[in-house]
């Protein structure tokens, strides 16, 4: 795997060698060998299965395709997406000529540009998918740590809430989508939305599931401050704001981003169920769409976004563990 | 003698438990002059940290109270700054940091930016921290930590500095060199320390006074030994001291023989656990397994030949 690094390729690759030549001790090469190798044979074994297992899995739309189809189809969804991007540019410029020749006849006439009608590609539903997770996410996050502040400081609070927090914490964002879709179709109308529906219907549901780790962590993480901060606290009078944020926030914030991480692979998943069973746009309703349009190609298609699904998933992780590093006084 | 700095009367400690209140202290009198230096000690779960925590305001007496200059002490307050035995550094926070929280907090209002820095500065420069101020609490060593915390209390400009078994968590040399600072220190801002310890050397040779309290519950005090030894004082030079023999020896045999240590109740204790609850912070200590010696003391190698805790004596009524 290669890792982006945005320095420029000269000094990098500078960097590069001299890490190389340093690290050219019999042990570091084993050790580095030892670190690669083993992930690299447990995919390679995968492929190797995958590759000889899938033709023998007849279904209705052919073999269940393997990995070189799967490359191939990637290609293609590469290939469609840069086709579209070209139509979408040349469509825009054909615009501005016109555009240009009708202000240059009369100044004073009203031009406008109109978007590319074209359905979305595979990468813009990536796009449109990591936008909803992250602001599912965002609010999840709003919600979820300044409640678990207040119930991790007030037992009361903790022990009203415990049994709401312990019931809907199991719920599946499926039953909560039709309530969901209701709710927004019913109060959320506007002549002039500034967000689409759907894109409410799935950030909504993202957050109703995906809270609840950040909830509890937090309220735990703040339960658990060593009483030896807060008598420090309580001798040095600290005010309830400076209290919670000097002493309170501080000390719970391994638990929280413990709870964040988690908080965002659910809300990955929950967000491509939602798009799914809600049609809304994203990579949901990629793999749903490929479902219904049963093509050849359909199930390798699939195949890719299960792929990139699990990817992004995992660098999704990635990001928040280096915010973690970056936040948290303990790393 | 004029009005006492410091004055409990008559406090009771009662706890609520299942089986109904527990005594934990009972009658406690205790005045103390400004500048004194008193020392707690008495066996483990006799209630020495609760005498502590209620002069801090962390608890409330359940009858009588704590006076404090005139005012009734109810609340937590920086004016009576508390030295707890395991540092209590914000992990988070630098050694600068931490002692600037509790400067800001004090003299927020009363010193500039500048003047508050040089203060928390003079404070680590007391205590020899001033190599580590961008250090978190984390990356110096257990006495360093308890350094920082005793120059976080001591710049809290404090009338009562209280210490709660502050070197108990250390080791003996870093114990005694610490011992040695807070002397100095102490003789220098001439303020007012009341100490617990579990430890004879230390109590004889930091306090003007100590305080011996009996075994709880309904514990109480039981003797004050007045320690009229010379300032400043040399531990090397005070082993061999006639007088210093005799008030190790006279806080030994509070100790051991009209207050021997209760093994039984000990036993039940350990045994039940849940009594660890209604008990003071020593029980929390003696779960850390840092300094506890199985409700023994700490008595270092002696001058005068009894080191070892003398056998169980007959019950003194």
């Amino acid at each position: 795997m290669t890792t982006l690094n945005p320095t420029s390729p000269l000094t990098q690759s500078q960097r590069w060698l001299r890490a190389v030549t340093d690290k050219l001790s019999a042990r570091h090469v084993a050790d580095t060998a030892r670190q690669l190798l083993l992930p690299a044979i447990g995919i390679l074994l995968f492929l190797g299965f995958w590759h000889l297992a899938a033709p023998q899995v007849q279904t209705s739309l052919g073999a269940f395709p393997g990995p070189a189809q799967v490359l191939e189809q990637s290609g293609q969804l590469w290939q469609e997406h840069s086709n579209q991007r070209d139509r979408a540019e040349k469509f825009v410029a054909m615009q501005e000529q016109r555009n240009e020749r009708i202000l240059a006849e009369n100044p004073a006439a009203e031009v406008k540009i109109r978007a590319y009608p074209g359905a979305p590609t595979f990468f813009d539903q990536i796009v449109t998918s990591l936008g909803t997770v992250l602001a599912g996410f965002v609010l999840a996050t709003l919600i979820a740590v300044p409640l678990g502040i207040i119930i991790g400081l007030n037992r009361h609070f903790s022990a009203a809430v415990n049994p709401l927090i312990q019931i809907f914490k199991p719920v599946s964002p499926l039953a909560w989508l039709p309530l969901v879709t209701m709710v927004v179709s019913a109060t959320y109308v506007s002549d002039d939305p500034m967000f689409e529906k759907s894109f409410l219907t799935s950030m909504i549901t993202v957050t109703l599931c995906s809270l609840w780790p950040t909830l509890i962590n937090t309220s735990v993480g703040v339960a658990a401050v060593n009483p030896d901060l807060l008598n420090v606290s309580k001798v040095l009078q600290l005010s309830f704001w400076t209290h919670v944020r000097k002493v309170v926030l501080p000390s719970s914030i391994p638990m929280i981003f413990t709870g964040l991480r988690v908080s965002l692979g659910i809300a990955w998943m929950v967000l491509i169920a939602a798009e799914m069973l809600a049609q809304s746009p994203g990579l949901g309703k990629f793999v749903w769409d490929e479902f219904q349009n049963g093509s050849s190609q359909s199930l390798s298609r699939i195949m890719v976004a299960v792929l990139a699904i699990g990817f992004i998933g995992f660098l999704l992780d990635r990001i928040m563990l280096l915010v973690q590093k970056r936040v948290a006084w303990n790393e | 003698m004029s009005k006492p700095h410091l004055e409990l009367t008559s406090v009771q400690m009662a706890f609520e438990t299942p089986s109904g209140p527990f005594i934990a202290l009972d009658n406690v009198d205790l005045k103390i002059r400004k500048g004194e230096f008193v020392s707690l000690i008495g066996h483990s779960g006799c209630g020495k940290s609760t005498v502590l925590n209620i002069v801090a305001g962390l608890l409330q007496a359940t009858r009588g109270g704590c006076v404090l200059d005139g005012h009734e002490v109810n609340t937590p307050g920086p004016e009576r700054a508390v030295v707890f035995q395991n540092h209590s550094l914000m992990p988070w926070l630098t050694v600068y940091e931490n002692v600037e929280l509790a400067v800001q907090q004090v003299f927020r209002k009363t010193m500039s930016k500048a003047e508050r820095r040089d203060w928390i500065l003079h404070n680590l420069e007391l205590v020899n921290m001033s190599h580590a101020l961008d250090k978190r609490p984390g990356e110096i060593s257990g006495g360093m930590a308890q350094r920082v915390g005793i120059a976080r209390a001591l710049a809290m400009k404090p009338s009562v500095l209280l210490m709660d078994e502050p070197f108990g968590a250390l080791d003996a040399l870093t114990r005694a060199h610490l011992q040695d600072s807070l002397m100095e220190i102490q003789q220098d801002l001439n303020s007012t320390v009341i100490m617990i310890t579990h430890d004879v050397d230390e109590a004889v040779l930091l306090s003007d006074r100590i305080v011996m309290m009996t075994n709880g519950p309904a514990a109480t005090v039981g003797e004050e030994l007045h320690i009229e030894l010379p300032r400043p004082r040399n531990r090397v030079a005070l082993a061999d001291h006639p007088d210093y023999v005799h008030y190790r020896q006279a806080v030994l045999s509070f100790l051991y023989e009209k207050q021997n240590f209760p093994d039984k109740q000990q036993a039940v204790a350990e045994q039940s656990g849940t009594d660890a609850q209604h008990d003071d912070r020593d029980d929390g200590d003696a779960r850390d397994g840092q300094n506890e010696r199985s409700g023994t003391f700490t008595v270092h190698s002696a001058p005068s030949g009894r080191t070892a805790p003398v056998q169980p004596a007959k019950e003194t009524a």
